[in-house]
């Protein structure tokens, strides 16, 4: 409870708003995220750094794709699948993205039935949530499986670049790991939605603290995320 | 003495009870969190499809070099926006936070920059200096 007494004893209720807001929070000499409990704030910081990770991912994938002299493969090609006699491109990929979007559809509203202590409604949408996340990681196994299965190596393909296969692999397998996390993570949360311990307020396992609904926000700040760098792996690897 | 350990003890109890009010409203804030109402999720949620479904038909439909590449910025970002805004409730946040997060990525901008300047010097040297004559 102590550190929840900190979070929210702002005793001003009218603070400034806008650039004067900013300077305010920051030079307050106390904590900067002024109605932001630390769990949000630390959340928020670890995925800033997530943020950089991914963004190194994409650069040196920027960089091989750009300094190479050898042909990239055409994703549009390599991507496509054969749907009753149909060659479509991309098609695998699309749904993927469909699926991710989807489950932060649902993310999202658990975390508003979260914010209105409805157990049951909270619970079933972060395993619908989850089941979503582990869908994606299953038609990612696919296509991994499917490539390798094509001849794509770390250092090689049949197709053009030798850096493509090391790229995709590094990027989608970084990417996939998240999902996997965060399906493991939203099922944890899950468990002890429906088991009501945020509304008894019963310590956690390892913490010892009580915990409260506010972590279904944060678990959803971690999945949305998810799909976050989705967004940009589907417009930079898969698409240009 | 003994008052002012009276004293002492009232004003740890009055301490404790400010203490019980905060856990109280924070209690209530809790209730209160992020709370906006679910059709509005269910916009955002249909928005990102057509979203999805428009930067899927730029490839469909095999659209090229700048045209390709802008729309495909351009629904990246509209995406990005939505979820970050409106998922992730960063549009309800403050300001000192939304800066403190959003400010750095834009700066892996020069990153980039730096990059795009490598990269090109290394292509020029590979096709003056490797390049299999094809």
């Amino acid at each position: 409870m102590a550190e929840t007494v900190l979070t929210h004893s702002g005793q001003s209720p009218a603070r400034l708003e806008g650039w004067r807001g900013i300077a305010a929070d920051w030079a307050s000499d106390q904590r900067a995220f002024k109605n932001v409990s630390w769990g949000k704030a630390m959340m928020w910081i670890f995925l800033l750094s997530d943020t950089f990770i991914f963004s190194c991912f994409l650069l040196s994938y920027m960089t091989a794709r750009m300094s190479t002299t050898v042909p990239w493969p055409n994703p549009s090609e390599v991507f496509a699948l054969n749907i009753g006699g149909n060659h479509i491109p991309l098609i695998l990929i699309a749904i993927m993205t469909f699926i991710l979007i989807s489950s932060s559809g649902t993310m999202a509203m658990a975390v508003n039935f979260g914010y209105r202590r409805d157990r049951v409604k909270t619970a079933a949408l972060m395993l619908a949530t989850a089941a979503f996340g582990a869908t994606f990681v299953g038609m990612q196994a696919f296509e991994w499986t499917k490539l390798i299965m094509e001849g794509v190596r770390p250092w090689g393909n049949p197709w053009g670049a030798a850096q493509f296969g090391s790229n995709f692999f590094m990027i989608t397998g970084f990417h996939g790991t998240h999902v996997t996390i965060g399906v493991i993570f939203l099922i944890a949360i899950a468990r002890k939605v429906l088991r009501g311990d945020f509304d008894v307020e019963r310590r956690g396992f390892f913490t010892s603290r009580k915990g409260y609904y506010e972590i279904v926000e944060i678990t959803g700040l971690y999945w949305h995320f998810v799909d976050l760098v989705w967004v940009f792996i589907f417009a930079f690897f898969y698409l240009w | 003495m003994t008052n002012l350990a009276v004293q002492l003890e009232g004003q740890q109890l009055s301490s404790l009870q400010t203490h019980v009010h905060d856990a109280l409203a924070s209690g209530a804030t809790h209730a209160k969190g992020q709370q906006h109402p679910i059709k509005l999720y269910l916009v955002v949620w249909g928005w990102l499809f057509v979203l999805s479904t428009c930067s899927y038909l730029v490839d469909y439909f095999g659209l090229h070099g700048h045209l390709r590449w802008s729309l495909i910025l351009l629904f990246m970002v509209l995406k990005a926006g939505l979820i970050v805004a409106v998922f992730m409730h960063m549009a309800w946040e403050r300001l000192a936070l939304a800066y403190a997060i959003l400010l750095p990525p834009v700066l892996v901008l020069v990153f980039v920059a730096i990059m795009v300047f490598e990269s090109d010097y290394t292509h020029l040297l590979r096709v003056i200096f490797f390049a299999s004559p094809t």
